[in-house]
């Protein structure tokens, strides 16, 4: 790693002004940056922890929606969201335990790594970001890989999800880095259903229309036979290529709806 | 440099580190304690987990200015001191979960963590919980043997056939 | 009842103690007062010329020590190789120059092109950043066929292609194999790759170079499975140290696998360097460096057929494989693909003409080396999957067709050079029958497709040669070095001992399972018995511990050492009990005059050796200490049958091992407790190697699984559940020719297992109407979907 200071705020205030200093970057709970900056691909002059700021934990429920602090664990809505279940299962699949206890919602939100899970809950739940300065709908916040409506220092310190009738996300592994090979999280509220796919796609995170309309008419796993994605602008690599993948955001949209039930 | 007071295996201890100073760099390197290893360099082996206020981390994943004030447990803090294995530790040297020794400090420190929030866990979840943690020699049989009978289940014993 | 001590007891194992508290002392542990670290600039393009290299700005910045480059080495010589084979023509092997570091070339990505010595390493890579580099590219040799077509860019200059030799053997039968090919009533042809593997131990190569001014001595820490190898190979070849002022020391090592026999580059230059700044030089790798520096396993691309007769009896055998070498030949490398592999193509058959020809080929990729198994999986993987072909298009039961051309006389001659000694094959696979419950498959079978699944069982059989080896027969074929095995027993004025054993323990608990050998052979208790290894200074010169050859050749080497002990003591008691030395006899620690009550006990004897006030002086000298070399007289031949149940999921490809059973002949056991151990972690590695892990370069030698984000290493999740996996050894035609009976464990799982998971998948594939014949490791998700649509 490079040389760098790190603060440890303990307000959002305070590490919006850290922020402001050139070069600043927010750590969340790391388990991402912190490898790159092992591999040199960061240069901070100033990390700015936000794991002590006690304002952007815990999960509260308010009639049909659920507020989660930016700085919760994965772990933390795992054990917490039992009132959204698919969420807090998904954020049960994260990774592994240590890393659990350690990465956190927003920092995986702000971060968007094209096969991360999160985004597809955000998205596919039609969540809300709420930052230090303002309040994004998930369908304006995700803008490509890697890429996303914040602006420069800005904090996600909660997510607000409105919760389903059902929904479920299934994921199939890269086996690797256990990261989504494929993942769809489907979502079925009263005015439709949303389906969210991560680990496929070169834009990152999407909505899969087709498969929204077909499921809002009918929701159930038959309702989606026939539909099929291109294989074209699919992630392509060693663990599979795009037609794979396009392939499998089919099988694991059939398994999401059955598992939703 | 910034001044780190943590208590590491019920001692408090202190040190002045940069910014970038890994907890686990601050664990070995300064305070010599080498039981805590370094497997890779992209946060996946585990070889390195230790408890910070009780969960287990990653300690190549964490600076050690972010436990300033944290309670630190690592592998050496795990036996009496007179140097009675615990029941984790016994198990695995009871079942062979160990060959190398080298990833057997974060297995150890995994497999108390779940045994703390699951005690009678079922072998698909050890299976499943030992998903951060990588061993080469064992594949694993005789850790996951000897996590359950750790747990008090019963497991028949090695090389009974 | 099971014994609680001895040879044969599950002893636990007395090193966990210090693993499982973390006061283990591995190499990364150490560290000298005042050290240096070193960090290495390494290549990020496959191939190309070095045409500017100025380090004057890096020299300057803070922490510096001094940066060394290819040019610091150009009186230094470079890494040997230790096998020199002979091609078909009688021609030596092509061997490149292997400097330390690059000179005016690179030839993979990771080929070091300076070295940085810094007060901190976090200067040192700093410093790095600073080195002005000029690199001419020049076009990556990576595919091995391309590598051989004329014009082909020359990964190494001086040579006239990237040809290393081209073997064939035995080539004497070579014109006979091809007549008996072509006579077949049947020949089963495939194509396959063998895929290269990263051995990957968990704990990362270390080494740290010290040098004490006042005596010229230079000490070398590292993370070897054989410290006395890289002695020899270092001193002798490299740094020009001679042996009595160069110590190597091999603390607790993280697991090797292969991969740690070699010397390395990295071991060199610390030691050269600490004697160049008089200070100690540290260098750990990262996991990431590991990658592109620790030298890769397998990775041949081999063509096979399998003649057989109108009776299904096999006639000959006939293979052509692709041996990757990487960029420069390591110290072993030459052998895996030729003596290591060619001698195992006869399998537990007795097909009685077999020939193959192997092309070794150089290429811009980390160098190939010995890898769990080292040729012998290879051998395995292509006959095992041949027949299973051959048995599907005849129309035989996999079963049946192996067992009908088993071996089943001993000593028996192979066509390929060697002789088995001892085995009984059909009782291996009666053995594994048994355990994988074969009549219950058809329901088990039934199960899983009502579940939308395909179930597939697969089988397969395997022999290998362990226990290297002879010394003189490895000299014919090529070995620049001995493969004896050495122990020293200094018995103790209070008769406790030591063994100072050349093998060398990193996992395979030889603490614990040599003292169980002394302990049978004397009747003291395991804990009298120290085990002393690693340390050149206190050692015998050694070979180490690979090819499965600790208990076979160092545990033999300490069992001689001991019985010139026994003997010695039998003097001596018989003189303290005025009794004639062939009347006495050692039982339990207890020295006995056969017919008489006397006694005396193991530790009288032994204080009598050291304070000899009543001792035949005149006919033997006081103390108790012995050291034997051994030499086998050949290899061991440990075989087994092992099988596999597989789960595919036709919708996404994925494979999920059900059951899987091994059952092994290893002859005598002295721990089985740490055996089978040994055969679980053999397994998950050739587990990983068919369905999991694949080291993969892109066409421009850029490493695409270069971190395990992209390499798959085998979790606690992918591999069978404990009530549906079971090791077995309990067939055992002890060894012939050691005196223990024992023919070594180690590598059989890696053999052992990946033709039984890639025969379970296709056997599951066919059943579900999909015409696959081959699928190549690792069996991926993908791979598998893919073949299915194509199938279909």
């Amino acid at each position: 790693m490079y040389s760098f200071d790190i603060e440890r705020p303990t307000s959002v205030a305070d590490a919006v002004a850290a922020l402001a200093d050139e070069d600043a970057q927010a750590l969340g709970g790391g388990q991402t940056l912190i490898p790159t900056l092992k591999q040199r691909l960061a240069m901070p002059s100033k990390l700015v922890s936000l794991s002590g700021i006690s304002e952007m934990k815990g999960i509260s429920q308010a009639g049909d929606s659920l507020t989660i602090g930016g700085g919760s664990t994965h772990g933390a809505v795992a054990a917490g969201a039992g009132a959204y279940p698919a969420l807090a299962a998904l954020a049960g699949g994260i990774g592994d335990p240590a890393v659990r206890n350690r990465g956190t919602i927003g920092g995986s939100l702000a971060n968007n790594d094209p096969s991360a899970c999160y985004p597809a809950a955000a998205l596919g739940s039609g969540a809300t970001i709420v930052t230090n300065a303002r309040e994004i709908a998930a369908d304006d916040y995700f803008q490509g890989m890697f890429t996303t409506a914040l602006d420069e220092g800005e904090i996600v310190t909660a997510v607000t999800f409105p919760i389903p009738e059902k929904a479920a996300y299934v994921k199939f592994e890269q086996p690797a880095s256990r990261f989504a090979l494929v993942g769809v999280f489907v979502a079925k509220f009263a005015d439709g259903v949303r389906v969210a796919v991560t680990g496929a796609s070169e834009e990152g995170v999407f909505r899969w229309t087709e498969a929204e309309a077909a499921l809002s008419a009918d929701f159930s796993a038959d309702a989606l036979a026939g539909l099929s994605l291109s294989g074209d602008g699919m992630i392509g690599d060693l663990h599979g290529t795009g037609a794979y993948r396009a392939h499998l955001v089919a099988v694991m949209t059939k398994r999401a709806v059955a598992a939703a039930g | 440099m910034t001044k780190v007071t943590m208590t590491v295996n019920g001692k408090s201890v202190s040190g002045d580190v940069a910014g970038n100073r890994l907890l686990v760099e601050f664990l070995r390197e300064d305070l010599r304690m080498t039981g805590t290893h370094v497997g890779c360099d992209t946060s996946q082996c585990g070889a390195c987990v230790v408890h910070v206020n009780g969960e287990a981390v990653k300690s190549c994943t964490m600076f050690a200015a972010e436990a300033d004030g944290a309670d630190v447990a690592t592998i050496e803090g795990q036996a009496a001191a007179d140097g009675t294995l615990n029941t984790i530790q016994q198990a695995f040297q009871d079942y062979h979960g160990l060959q190398c020794g080298f990833c057997t400090p974060g297995m150890v420190m995994s497999a108390a963590a779940l045994l703390k929030d699951n005690p009678k866990p079922t072998e698909a979840e050890v299976r499943d919980y030992l998903e951060g943690n990588i061993c080469r020699c064992t594949g694993y049989h005789n850790i996951v043997r000897a996590i359950m009978a750790a747990s008090g289940q019963d497991v028949p014993a090695v090389a009974a056939e | 009842m099971p014994k609680d001590h001895g040879i044969g007891a599950s002893t636990k194992r007395r090193e966990d103690v210090r693993f499982l508290t973390g006061v283990g002392n591995y190499t990364d542990d150490i560290n000298i007062h005042g050290q240096a670290y070193v960090h290495f600039l390494r290549s990020d393009v496959a191939h190309g010329r070095i045409t500017n290299l100025d380090t004057a700005a890096a020299a300057a910045m803070p922490g510096v020590v001094r940066i060394f480059t290819g040019a610091d080495f150009e009186g230094v010589g470079g890494l040997p190789c230790g096998w020199e084979v002979t091609d078909k023509h009688g021609q030596p092997m092509k061997e490149p120059a292997h400097p330390v570091l690059a000179q005016g070339k690179v030839r993979h990505v990771g080929d070091p092109i300076a070295a940085i010595v810094a007060d901190t390493l976090e200067q040192a890579r700093n410093a790095a950043e600073a080195i002005e580099v000029d690199i001419e590219e020049l076009p990556a040799v990576v595919d091995m066929k391309a590598a051989l077509a004329d014009g082909a860019t020359l990964v190494h200059d001086d040579l006239s292609d990237n040809l290393c030799y081209d073997w064939g053997f035995v080539e004497e039968n070579k014109a006979a194999v091809d007549a008996a090919i072509a006579n077949s009533a049947h020949v089963t042809t495939l194509e396959l790759v063998n895929n290269r593997l990263v051995a990957n131990p968990m704990e990362p190569r270390v080494a740290v170079g010290d040098y004490a001014r006042g005596t010229g001595d230079s000490t070398l820490y590292t993370t070897s499975q054989n410290p006395h190898v890289i002695r020899l190979l270092m001193g002798a070849f490299v740094l020009g140290i001679p042996e009595h002022k160069l110590r190597v020391v091999a603390p607790d090592v993280g697991g090797g696998f292969g991969t740690k026999i070699f010397h390395y580059a990295e071991e060199a230059f610390c030691t050269f360097a600490a004697k160049a700044i008089n200070r100690a030089v540290k260098w750990t790798s990262s996991r990431s460096e590991a990658f592109m520096s620790d030298c890769h396993g397998r990775d041949h691309v081999t063509k096979i057929e399998l003649g057989l007769d109108a009776d299904n009896n096999f006639t000959a055998l006939r293979c052509l494989t692709y041996a990757n070498m990487g960029a420069y030949l390591s110290t072993f490398a030459p052998s895996v693909p030729t003596w290591l592999h060619g001698t195992l193509l006869a399998g537990n058959y007795k097909t009685p003409l077999v020939y193959t020809n192997v092309k070794a080929v150089f290429t811009n990729t980390v160098p190939v080396d010995a890898y769990r198994g080292a040729g012998r999986p290879e051998a395995t993987y292509q006959l095992e999957r041949v027949i299973d072909k051959a048995a599907r298009e005849v129309g035989a039961d996999p079963v049946e067709l192996r067992r009908q051309n088993f071996i089943t006389e001993f000593p028996y001659q192979t066509p390929v050079a060697v002789v088995y000694d001892t085995g009984d094959y059909h009782a291996t696979m009666d053995k594994m029958l048994e355990l994988i419950d074969r009549d219950g498959f058809a329901a088990r079978r039934s199960a899983s497709e009502a579940k939308g699944k395909l179930r597939g069982l697969g089988i397969n059989c395997f022999i290998e040669a362990c226990g290297i080896a002879p010394s003189n027969l490895v000299g014919q074929l090529g070995a620049r070095a001995g493969l004896y095995e050495s122990a020293t027993v200094r018995v103790n004025a209070t008769g406790g001992l030591v063994v100072m054993t050349g093998s060398h323990s990193h996992g395979q608990g030889h603490e614990t399972a040599f003292p169980q050998v002394i302990s049978e052979m004397i009747g003291i208790p395991e804990e009298q018995v120290e085990i002393v290894h690693g340390d050149t200074a206190n050692t015998p010169m050694g070979m180490g511990t690979y090819g499965s050859r600790s208990i076979a050749v160092g545990g033999s080497a300490m069992v001689r050492a001991t019985e010139k002990i026994i003997n010695k003591t039998k003097k001596i008691a018989a003189h303290l009990m005025e009794a004639s030395e062939a009347d006495i006899e050692l039982k339990d620690g207890q020295f006995t005059v056969s017919g008489t009550d006397k006694s005396v006990a193991w530790g009288d004897v032994c204080l009598a050796a050291y304070v000899p006030h009543n001792y035949p002086l005149e006919d033997i000298e006081p103390g108790l200490e012995e050291t034997a070399f051994y030499d086998p007289s050949n290899f061991t031949y440990p075989a087994g049958a092992y099988a596999c149940e597989v789960e595919v999921d036709p919708e996404t490809g994925h494979v999920k091992i059900e059951k899987f059973v091994s059952a092994d002949d290893f002859g005598n056991v002295i721990n089985p407790m740490i055996v089978e151990g040994q055969v679980h972690g053999g397994i998950a590695q050739g587990i990983g190697q068919a369905l999991l892990e694949n080291c993969v370069y892109d066409d421009n030698g850029q490493l695409l699984s270069a971190s395990y984000m992209d390499y798959t290493m085998p979790r606690a999740d992918d591999l069978p559940h404990m009530d549906s996996y079971s090791v077995d050894h309990s067939c055992q035609t002890p060894c012939t020719h050691n005196p223990l009976g024992v023919k070594g464990c180690g590598e059989a799982g890696a053999i052992g297992s990946p033709p039984t998971v890639i025969n379970a998948i296709l056997d599951a594939l066919q059943s579900g109407g999909h015409k696959v014949d081959h699928i190549d490791m690792p069996a991926t998700p993908a791979r598998v979907w893919a073949a299915i649509n194509q199938a279909s």
